[in-house]
C-alpha cells in the first residue's frame, strides 16, 4: 500500500516530461492565436476608422488569405519573404536565450550580403558546388565578425550590446554605401551604389521554374530547414547550448558553475551574427542577385518581432517567420484587390507584437480561452 | 418560403456573378507599381499615377497600384500583378528597370510601360517613356540665375542616376548660360558635371534628409535649391518656410508642386514639370487601341512633356526683361540653336 502514492509521483512527473503544462502551451500557442486575431479585428477598426467600407474590408482580409497561401504563387511568396525573417530570427532568439539583446541583425544582414556578393562576383568561373556554399560561407562569416564587435565590447568593457548593435547598424549603412560605390564593386556603366551582379552559379536555384518562370521560391527555404534544426540541436542538446541558456537564464550562477561569461557571450553574438548573415547572403544570392544600399528592407528590425513571436524557441521562429511572411506577401495582394494602403500591413504586424508583449492583456481580453489555467496548476487528488 | 428564399438568393448571386463578369470584360485595367516614395508624394509617383487618373475618367479604365516600400520590393509587386489581370502594366522609375525586363522577358504576352528607362535594344512588349527634362532645367536654371541675390544657387539629387541627373545637368547649363550672357558670375553649388559628382540624399523618402541638405546649401549661400528627389524636396520646402522666401526659394520637380503641395506653396519659385502624366495617359491609350509596339515616347519642350511651371504667387518678383529672355531662351532652346546637353 505504501508503494502507491511513490509511483503516482513518478508517473505523474513522467507525464510531465512527456507533456509540458497546459500554462506552457497557452504562452507558447495560444497568446500568439489570440494576438493574431485581436491585431485582425483591431486592423478593420483601423480602416474603419479612415473611411474604408464593410464589404472594403472583407474583400481586403480574402485578398490577404488569397495573396498568403491561395495559390502556388502565393505560397512561393510567403516562403520567399519567410525565409530570411527566419534566419535572422533564429539568430536572434539564439542571443535572447544567452540574455543578449542583440538589435544589430540588420547591419549584420548587410555585411553578410556584401560579402556573399563580394565573392560571388569575383569568381565567376567557379562551379556552383564550389561557388554556392563560399557564396553562403562568406555570408555568415562576415555576418559573424560583425556581430563579434559588439559581443567583444559586451564582454571586455562591459558596453552594453543594444547601444553598440544599434551604432554598428549605423556604420554598416555608411559603409555599404561606400562599398557599393568602389569601382571593383560598383556596377559597370552605373553612377549610383549598386553592386556587381552575381554570376548564375552563386545563386540559390529556384525550385519551381520549371511550373511557371515568376515562382521566386528558391533553395533558400532548404537552408531554413537545416539552419532551425541545427540551433534547436545546438540550443537544447549540446554543451555550448547549454551554456547559452545558463548564461541567459542566470549570468552569475552560470559563472559560479565555471562557465566563462565572456567567451559565451562573444560566441553568441557570432552565432547570431552568422545567422543574420546567412539571411543576407539568402536574399542576395536567392532573390535580388546584387547588392543595393536598402537591401535589407528592414529584415533585421522585423527579425526581432518574429524571435519574440517565437517565444526564442527554434520551431516557434520558424511558424512566426511564417506568419509575418506571409502577412508580407498577402498585404499586397491586399492593396491591388481592395486598394488598401500596404502600411495597414505595418500596423496589424505591430499590434501582433503588441498582444505577445503583453499575455495578460490577452489573457484579460480572452478569459475563456485560458480557463483552469490556475486550477490545472493546483494539486488534485 | 424556404424555397423562394433559396431562389432569390440564387438569383441574386447570379446577378452579382453577371455584374462581376460584365464589369471584368468592359473595364480595361491598368496596374501600376510606384518607387519608394509612395503614391502620394506630390511629385514623381503621384504624376505618373495621374495618368492612370486620367485614363479612369476618360477612357473608363480601372486602375490599381502597388506601392513599394524598399528595393526589394519591386520584383515582388510586379510578380503580383502579372497572371492576366491587368491589360497593362506601368513601373515607374529607373530603378525599376532590370527588374521589368526581368518580368517582360517571362511573360512576352503582358504589355509593360516603365517611365524613366529606356532599353537598348527595345523589348517588343515594353514602351518605355523618358524625357528631355534637361531642356526645362535650363529654363530653370536660367531663372534662377536671374533671380539670385547671393549669386549662388543650389541642387541636390536623391541617387546618382540619369534621370535624376539630367534635371540637375540642366539646370547647370542653364546658369552658365546666363552667365555667359551677362557676364555675371553665379555658381551651383551641389553638381559638377564634368565629374558626375555631386549631392545625393541616397534616398527617395527622407524629408529630413531634404531639409538638412537644403539648410547646407543656404549656410554655404546658396538662395534658391532645386531638390531632386521626389518627396524628399518637401522637407527643403519646409525650411523655406521657416526661413521666408526672402531667404530660401524652392524650385520644385516633376509636378507644379504649387498646385500639388498648397500647404508650402509660397515658397516655389517655379517647377521643372515632367508631364509623366500625358505619356502614362498616351500609353494607356495605345494598349487599349491596339497600337501598343514596344519602343521610346520621349518628352520634350516642343511636344510639352517637359515644361516650366508658371510662378504663380512670384509673378510679381520675376522682372518682365527676365520674363521676356525666358520666352527667346525657350524657343530657342526648341529650335535647336541653343545646345542643352553637354
Amino acid at each position: 500500500m505504501s508503494d502507491a502514492p511513490k509511483l503516482d509521483d513518478l508517473s505523474r512527473k513522467l507525464l510531465e516530461r512527456a507533456a509540458p503544462g497546459r500554462a506552457q502551451f497557452e504562452d507558447l500557442v495560444v497568446v500568439p492565436v489570440f494576438a493574431v486575431i485581436v491585431a485582425l479585428i483591431l486592423g478593420a477598426l483601423t480602416m474603419l476608422a479612415t473611411d474604408v467600407d464593410l464589404p472594403t474590408i472583407g474583400r481586403s482580409y480574402v485578398a490577404l488569405l488569397q495573396g498568403s497561401v491561395g495559390s502556388l504563387n502565393a505560397i512561393s511568396e510567403t516562403l520567399t519573404a519567410a525565409a530570411p525573417l527566419v534566419l535572422a530570427g533564429l539568430g536572434l532568439a539564439l542571443g535572447f536565450r544567452t540574455g543578449l539583446l542583440n538589435i544589430g541583425a540588420e547591419g549584420q544582414i548587410l555585411m553578410g550580403g556584401m560579402a556573399a556578393v563580394i565573392v560571388g562576383f569575383s569568381f565567376p568561373g567557379a562551379p556552383f558546388v564550389l561557388l554556392m556554399p563560399a557564396c553562403l560561407i562568406a555570408g555568415a562569416l562576415a555576418g559573424a565578425a560583425y556581430a563579434s564587435i559588439a559581443g567583444y565590447l559586451r564582454a571586455a568593457t562591459g558596453a552594453h550590446e543594444v547601444i553598440s548593435t544599434i551604432m554598428l547598424n549605423l556604420i554598416s549603412y555608411r559603409l555599404i554605401d561606400y562599398l557599393l560605390r568602389q569601382p571593383w564593386i560598383q556596377k559597370e556603366g552605373r553612377a549610383d551604389p549598386i553592386s556587381k551582379s552575381v554570376p548564375d552559379s552563386a545563386e540559390l536555384p529556384r525550385l519551381l521554374e520549371w511550373i511557371d518562370p515568376n515562382l521566386r521560391v528558391h533553395a533558400g527555404v532548404f537552408l531554413v530547414l537545416i539552419a532551425v534544426l541545427v540551433v534547436y540541436w545546438v540550443l537544447f542538446r549540446s554543451k555550448i547550448g547549454f551554456e547559452f541558456r545558463a548564461s541567459g537564464e542566470s549570468p552569475d550562477a552560470a559563472r559560479y558553475a565555471g562557465i566563462r561569461s565572456g567567451l559565451i557571450i562573444v560566441a553568441a553574438m557570432a552565432a547570431a551574427g552568422a545567422l543574420a548573415g546567412l539571411a543576407g547572403a539568402n536574399q542576395v544570392l536567392g532573390v535580388l542577385g546584387r547588392a543595393t544600399p536598402g537591401f535589407s528592407a528592414g529584415i533585421g528590425f522585423d527579425a526581432i518581432a518574429v524571435a519574440l513571436m517565437g517565444r526564442s524557441h527554434p520551431f516557434g521562429v520558424l511558424l512566426a517567420g511564417l506568419l509575418f511572411g506571409a502577412l508580407e506577401a498577402g498585404g499586397r495582394q491586399m492593396q491591388v484587390d481592395a486598394g488598401v494602403s500596404i502600411d495597414l500591413i505595418g500596423i496589424i504586424q505591430a499590434l501582433i507584437i503588441v498582444f505577445i508583449a503583453a499575455p495578460l492583456l490577452v489573457r484579460a481580453i480572452f478569459p475563456w480561452g485560458f480557463r483552469g489555467s490556475d486550477k490545472a496548476k493546483g494539486p488534485t487528488p | 418560403m424556404t424555397i423562394s428564399g433559396r431562389h432569390l438568393r440564387a438569383a441574386a448571386c447570379a446577378t452579382v456573378l453577371v455584374l462581376a463578369m460584365a464589369d471584368s470584360a468592359s473595364a480595361f485595367t491598368v496596374c501600376q507599381v510606384t518607387d519608394t516614395g509612395g503614391i502620394d508624394d506630390n511629385s514623381f509617383n503621384q504624376t505618373a499615377w495621374q495618368g492612370v487618373l486620367d485614363a479612369q475618367e476618360q477612357l473608363g479604365v480601372e486602375g490599381r497600384f502597388l506601392e513599394s516600400q524598399a528595393e526589394t520590393d519591386y520584383e515582388a509587386n510586379i510578380n503580383s500583378l502579372l497572371g492576366g489581370q491587368c491589360g497593362l502594366i506601368v513601373t515607374v522609375g529607373f530603378l525599376l528597370g532590370d527588374a521589368t525586363a526581368t518580368a517582360a522577358a517571362a511573360n512576352p504576352d503582358q504589355k509593360f510601360s516603365i517611365v524613366d528607362f529606356a532599353y537598348d535594344p527595345v523589348v517588343p512588349n515594353i514602351m518605355a517613356q523618358v524625357y528631355a527634362t534637361d531642356q526645362a532645367a535650363f529654363l530653370a536654371g536660367y531663372v534662377s540665375a536671374g533671380m539670385t541675390k547671393t549669386d549662388i544657387v543650389g541642387t541636390f539629387g536623391g541617387i546618382n542616376i540619369p534621370p535624376v541627373t539630367i534635371f540637375m545637368d540642366g539646370f547647370v547649363a542653364g546658369v552658365n548660360y546666363y552667365n555667359d550672357q551677362k557676364g555675371t558670375n553665379v555658381t551651383v553649388l551641389g553638381w559638377n558635371p564634368e565629374t558626375r559628382e555631386g549631392l545625393f540624399t541616397n534616398n527617395f523618402d527622407s524629408l529630413d534628409d531634404g531639409r538638412a541638405f537644403a539648410q547646407n546649401l543656404y549656410d554655404e549661400g546658396a538662395d534658391i535649391v532645386l531638390p531632386v528627389a521626389g518627396p524628399v524636396g518637401l522637407g527643403s520646402a519646409a525650411l523655406a518656410d521657416e526661413l521666408g522666401i526672402e531667404q530660401l526659394k524652392i524650385i520644385g520637380v516633376d509636378a507644379d508642386l504649387y498646385l500639388t503641395d498648397p500647404a508650402k506653396q509660397h515658397v516655389y519659385l517655379t517647377s521643372i514639370v515632367k508631364r509623366m502624366d500625358s505619356t502614362v495617359f498616351q500609353v494607356i491609350e495605345a494598349a487599349m487601341t491596339g497600337t501598343f509596339e514596344g519602343g521610346l515616347i520621349v518628352g520634350t519642350l516642343e511636344n510639352g512633356g517637359v515644361g516650366l511651371a508658371p510662378f504663380h504667387d512670384m509673378e510679381a518678383l520675376v522682372p518682365d526683361e527676365l520674363k521676356s529672355e525666358l520666352e527667346t531662351v525657350r524657343a530657342r532652346v526648341i529650335d535647336g540653336s541653343i545646345e542643352v546637353g553637354n
